[in-house]
């Protein structure tokens, strides 16, 4: 491994890392090691277990198994101080910060150095003055967090770890909520840290990034640590490769398509998410009768936000959505109006958006078309014709058990999924906005539920189908678009592409970019 | 209305801000760590009997006083318990204690004096009563600062000068020492104190025993230093009161103080204007200026003047994410 | 929400934690009255025989019983909503009002006619009072928690000037306005069965306990069988979930203090138009606040709210009795008896699940199904 003599040990050595949550493996006997003064990207798919992995190295999880070894000696993290006194810094995918207090008392936040502020405040201002010169850290230490910028927040983070002596810097996923602008400072940041001797360990899926940053770089691949490559000798395909590995895609039979006439339209669509970024950026789109359009791409590329907006539960910040070649108003884009159209919604989140888990299975499969009058003429509801169209639909999915009075929580996910993709298709909408429609479903429910969206293509209707499985994307697509960072970086019939070259495009190699 | 009258409703107005400024720094204390108080009032009452019942048996101030910080401090932590470990509703909680404490502290003193709920009245030994402050007399003919001094700054008893300096001393520690900081972090974004290696629970249970204390002094004081005895129902909506300066104040300790100022020389002023005529509107109803501090507060809520963002995690139970 | 809650069987979550809840609190009770030195059993029998002993008692109970349907209703329905309505005092209060002006003023009016117009208007105004934090809520993010707490004490302050300065009879001393006329007026009960030759004694039970329990009927139909009510339930398990079924939360939020008013306003029927016969001032009692108790006591729902409500009648009304003849048990024994529940019934109504499905677990010899 490394040349005689005095040999520094590695920053880092996880060895046999194991971490299961109930049946979901999420780490298996993963070893890492992280060498000092490096920058060692880790790359994966969503559910590869890059985030467990680096939980278990700060402390939020402990490993069911395995060793950690910081600078060659072997030490246990049971908790965030015990990382930080180990000298591992961690940045937040969601930042830690406290927004109304200034950059000064964020830092200080836990390494005040004694009872009384004053004396802890000068050594810190001084502190952040110099780390600010050392790696162009620059940050007024008097502003108020919640009103800088993000990557500017994200600096005082990295400041955070860094005045407690973190020398090993963990950040995960950071330039999600970036512009590429303050993506190219950060990564300048990172290389003059690099060149202070820190270690920095990148967690990232954007193999551009890892390409242009990093010195190594680890692949995961479903709680496994398949492969690490010296950046330099390696490439993005081979790290897709990698990435996705040779699967065997998914077949289920399903004949050609016949799309007909565009059912929606998106033109430039810009969408904000609750804090105000941009998530969607200029996506322009048509989607036909008789087809199924699948969106693929990492989790957190936009495609929520996309889909929100295309139902009507989250505002437009520019752009048009056409359906039937007429552009929808302001006082259309609500989810009832859009389901008056003629939309149907399966949402990504069933558990949180599409059901009410208090209720009964009846009573969530009416959610939106409670106010139809098959459920009751008058002012009150027919509850027999509740009750009898809940088992109706329930045969006719097989949902398990036929029990409409049961309460949605008691069901599995399979068959709760089951009951929205019923609500909805039973109301024969023209377009369906499908998202996620098999996360956390059994195997024999994944395969029901394609057959259903397969046949509701063949019976003409227009279908959206936004998935994070790229198993599912080429299983049920008959023309394929891919997003990253909120734009679409490219678009293909799946029978002209593969997993590896799909991976590129949501690795952000965009063949669209200027 | 001349200088006189006017010292006069400032020092009624000073003296009615007291247990409003105890009671409002406790519900300061509180929710800035994030846990919400509604039952300020329930322990206004609690402070208010057990300082009077102590005060009855020992014939002692001083012991009235620690036991009713000892009972407050005690409900504080009931409530807190309850909104910290049990992760109740912390308004649910609020009201039960203030209900309970409505109850409890009159049926106590009935059952023991037989006065429908009333203590004996309190001798001057054992209650908080006025100091006169040094050289009064001397700078007395001062025009201006002479009757100022003697009418506003002297004559106050020991509870009402802790309790303004608790002002001071509650912004100093929350803004200058390492506590505050943790806790006004707390208040805002739990998870970023917690990965800071800060046990969230210890600094929330800190606040609540402070908020116990505090309005212990505030129920302390309506019973052995405004009043010589305790009287069921005593605080009158003081908890209420003390809550919506709270919200006006926008949880800052300067602001409190000016607000409950402006509230206790408000209710002065109801009193004092009953059936005044005043220019333009005539005589102004003495329940309209007892409605103004509720109706201000209202107004602020609704964004009507500025608004009133309370500690982000006010009243949400941290639980740490898994 | 709060932290995933230890599982339970379905009957040990629907009926033993509430039960074990509500005992809880009148344990406790048990324990103060034990602590100022009398005997709770013979307390508790004094108040039996004080609340259910004789027609009287009865009579009594179920008026209380009355105001407390009315006001638990209310509390109960902005529950279902996800609001927390504390300001039901208030609304009931102002509700009085409107019922007063009607019978004041309407007097013209034919016959019975004018009760009618007073209780709709009863309605009307506690239902306009708190719409008002309804709306502020819904449309300006103000917390109806706060609102509600400081139109109580607005309510106080303007009806106490309307009531002195404004509505009071000239020249009499009582802040209070002037009787009703007899069209003014909801019969009571042991008036109508006279005439039956039914004998029973005089008690404020008035017809107004059909109204609320016409209410609880009601309100049942709405929260379970409209779609008004599904709507409210939906905001208030899961307003994400409403959202996308195209609910709107803003709307339900006003719709439902409207409502919740409205049903305030019957405390104003069964005292004001059914005993008093005359806004008086500070009717309510405090009774706005035994309906969150038995809001939380009968777990929001119209059954559940019937028994609470019938509880904490026997509770005032044996209460009196039992002040009467153990003084130190003062009626202000109610108010904590009131106040455990909501600490229990409310706050705590968790801390008894991990020792009773510990204890569940280990008297079953097979694991559960």
């Amino acid at each position: 491994m490394t040349t005689p003599a005095k040999a520094a040990a590695p920053a880092i050595e996880l060895i046999g890392i194991d971490k299961s949550f109930g049946p979901v493996h999420a780490n298996a006997d993963v070893n890492l090691e992280v060498e000092r003064g490096v920058i060692h990207g880790i790359v994966g798919e969503n559910g590869a277990g890059k985030s467990t992995l680096m939980s278990i190295l700060y402390g939020f999880y402990e490993a069911d198994a395995g060793e950690i070894r910081v600078n060659g000696e072997p030490v246990r993290i049971r908790s965030s101080r015990e990382a930080i006194h180990h000298g591992i810094g961690m940045v937040h995918q969601h930042f830690m910060l406290v927004e109304p207090l200034s950059v000064l008392e964020n830092v200080m936040l836990g390494a005040e150095g004694g009872p009384l502020l004053a004396g802890g405040a000068a050594t810190i201002r001084k502190r952040l003055a110099e780390l600010g010169k050392e790696y162009g850290l620059e940050v007024d230490p008097d502003a108020i967090v919640g009103e800088l910028s993000v990557g500017l927040q994200q600096r005082v983070e990295i400041l955070k770890a860094l005045v407690r002596g973190a020398e090993i810097l963990v950040l995960d996923e950071p330039t999600a909520v970036l512009t590429p602008a303050e993506a190219d400072q950060l990564f300048e940041m990172l290389r003059v840290l690099k060149s202070q001797n820190k270690t920095i360990l990148f967690i990232t899926h954007k193999l551009r990034e890892i390409m242009s940053l990093t010195d190594r770089v680890s692949v995961m691949r479903r709680g496994e640590m398949v492969a690490t490559f010296e950046t330099a000798e390696t490439s993005p395909p081979e790290l897709a490769d990698a990435m996705v590995g040779r699967k065997v895609i998914l077949k289920i039979d399903k004949g050609p398509a016949h799309p007909g006439k565009v059912a929606l339209e998106a033109r430039n669509l810009v969408v904000r998410d609750d804090r105000g970024v941009t998530r969607v950026h200029d996506v322009s789109f048509v989607l036909r009768e008789g087809e199924i359009l699948g969106v693929a791409g990492v989790a957190g590329n936009g495609q929520s936000e996309l889909l929100e907006a295309l139902a009507g539960i989250r505002p437009l910040a520019g752009g048009e959505i056409l359906v039937d070649g007429r552009a929808l108003q302001a006082s259309e884009r609500n989810a009832h109006a859009v389901r008056r159209l003629g939309v149907g919604h399966v949402p990504e989140d069933r558990q949180r958006v599409g059901l009410i888990m208090p209720f009964e299975a009846c009573e969530s499969a009416m959610l939106g078309f409670h106010d139809q009058s098959t459920f009751g003429r008058g002012v009150l509801f027919d509850r027999r014709a509740i009750v009898a169209d809940a088992a109706r639909i329930m045969e006719a999915f097989d949902v398990r058990p036929r029990a409409p009075l049961l309460r949605t929580a008691n069901f599995s996910g399979g068959n709760q999924q089951k009951i929205v993709l019923a609500r909805e298709i039973d109301h024969d909408p023209r377009i369906m906005l499908v998202g996620q429609p098999t996360r956390g479903v059994d195997i024999g429910a994944i395969e029901f539920i394609h057959k259903r969206i397969v046949a509701q293509r063949d019976a003409g209707k227009a279908i959206l189908l936004v998935s994070v499985e790229l198993d599912e994307i080429f299983a049920l697509s008959d023309r394929i678009v891919v997003l990253c960072g909120g734009r679409i970086t490219g678009e293909r019939r799946p029978e002209e592409t593969n997993p590896q070259d799909l991976g590129l495009l949501m690795a952000g190699v965009d063949e669209r970019a200027a | 209305m001349g200088f006189e009258d006017l010292l006069s409703i400032l020092g009624s107005g000073l003296r009615l801000s007291v247990p409003l400024i105890c009671a409002c720094l406790a519900g300061l204390w509180s929710e800035r760590s994030g846990v919400v108080d509604i039952g300020l009032e329930g322990k206004i009452l609690v402070g208010a009997f057990a300082a009077a019942a102590v005060a009855t048996f020992t014939g002692s101030a001083w012991l009235g006083l620690g036991a009713a910080i000892v009972a407050t401090i005690g409900v504080s932590l009931i409530h807190g318990y309850a909104s910290i470990d049990q992760r109740a509703n912390q308004i649910v909680s609020g009201t039960a204690i203030n209900m309970v404490a409505d109850g409890i502290t009159a049926l106590i003193g009935n059952a023991i004096w037989s006065q429908g709920g009333r203590t004996p009245q309190l001798p001057d030994t054992a209650l908080f009563n006025a100091i006169k402050l040094p050289f009064v007399d001397a700078l007395a003919p001062v025009p201006v600062l002479g009757p100022v001094y003697k009418h506003l700054i002297s004559g106050h008893d020991l509870i009402t000068y802790f309790g303004f300096a608790c002002v001071p001393l509650t912004y100093w520690a929350l803004y200058r020492t390492r506590f505050g900081l943790r806790l006004r972090a707390v208040g805002e974004n739990p998870a970023a104190v917690d990965t800071a290696g800060i046990s969230v629970r210890g600094l929330r249970y800190r606040a609540v025993i402070i908020c116990g204390a505090l309005v212990g002094l505030s129920g302390a004081y309506l019973s052995i230093a405004q009043a010589a005895y305790f009287q069921p129902h005593m605080s009158a909506g003081k908890g209420f009161i003390a809550l919506a300066a709270l919200v006006f104040a926008k949880w800052r300790p300067w602001p409190a103080l000016a607000t409950c100022l402006l509230f206790g020389v408000l209710d002065a002023l109801a009193t004092r204007l009953q059936g005044v005529p005043l220019p333009l509107v005539g005589p102004v109803p003495v329940q309209a200026i007892e409605a103004l501090p509720y109706l201000l507060t209202v107004i602020l809520l609704a964004g009507f003047i500025g608004k009133a963002t309370p500690p982000r995690a006010s009243g949400i139970p941290y639980v740490k994410e898994r | 929400m709060s932290a995933p809650l230890k599982p339970l069987p379905v009957w040990a979550d629907v009926a033993l934690i509430p039960l074990i809840n509500v005992a809880a609190a009148f344990v406790i009770s048990g324990l103060v009255v034990l602590a100022i030195g009398e005997n709770p059993l013979e307390a508790v029998r004094l108040l039996l025989v004080g609340a259910l002993g004789d027609l009287e008692g009865i009579g009594f109970t179920l008026y209380y019983a009355t105001s407390f349907i009315f006001t638990g209703l209310a509390v109960a329905i902005c529950f279902h909503a996800g609001l927390f309505n504390i300001g039901v005092e208030g609304q009931a209060y102002v509700a009085g009002l409107g019922a007063a002006l009607a019978c004041l003023y309407l007097g013209f009016l034919p016959g019975y006619s004018l009760v009618i117009v007073a209780i709709a208007a009863a309605a009307l105004f506690g239902a306009a009072f708190a719409a008002i934090p309804g709306y502020l809520q819904a449309k300006r993010d103000a917390h109806i928690v706060i609102t509600t707490i400081m139109f109580n004490y607005v309510a106080s302050a303007l009806m106490g000037y309307l009531l002195v300065d404004v509505l009071r009879v000239p020249g009499q001393m009582n802040a209070e306005t002037a009787g009703f006329s007899k069209y003014g007026v909801v019969p009571q009960f042991h008036e109508l069965l006279k005439p039956l030759g039914i004998i029973w004694p005089e008690t404020p039970f008035n017809l107004s306990f059909l109204l609320a329990l016409a209410c609880a009927f009601g309100v049942w139909l709405l929260i379970w069988r409209t779609r008004l009510g599904y709507a409210i339930r939906a905001v208030g398990a899961n307003p994400t979930a409403a959202v996308y079924g195209g609910i709107s939360p803003a709307r339900i939020t006003i719709v439902t203090t409207l409502l919740s008013g409205a049903l305030a306003g019957g405390m104003a029927a069964n005292v004001i138009l059914g005993e008093e016969h005359r806004l008086i001032l500070e009717y309510t009692a405090g009774f706005g606040f035994v309906g969150i108790a038995v809001a939380l006591m009968g777990r929001a729902h119209p059954v559940g709210i019937l028994l609470a409500a019938i509880l904490f009648g026997m509770l005032y009304q044996g209460g009196a009795e039992l002040a009467f003849d153990k003084p130190k048990i003062s009626r202000d024994m109610i108010v904590v008896i009131q106040g455990l529940v909501v600490l229990f019934a409310g706050a705590l109504e968790h801390v008894f699940r991990r020792p009773v499905a510990t204890l569940l677990a280990r008297r079953t010899s097979h694991p559960p199904i």
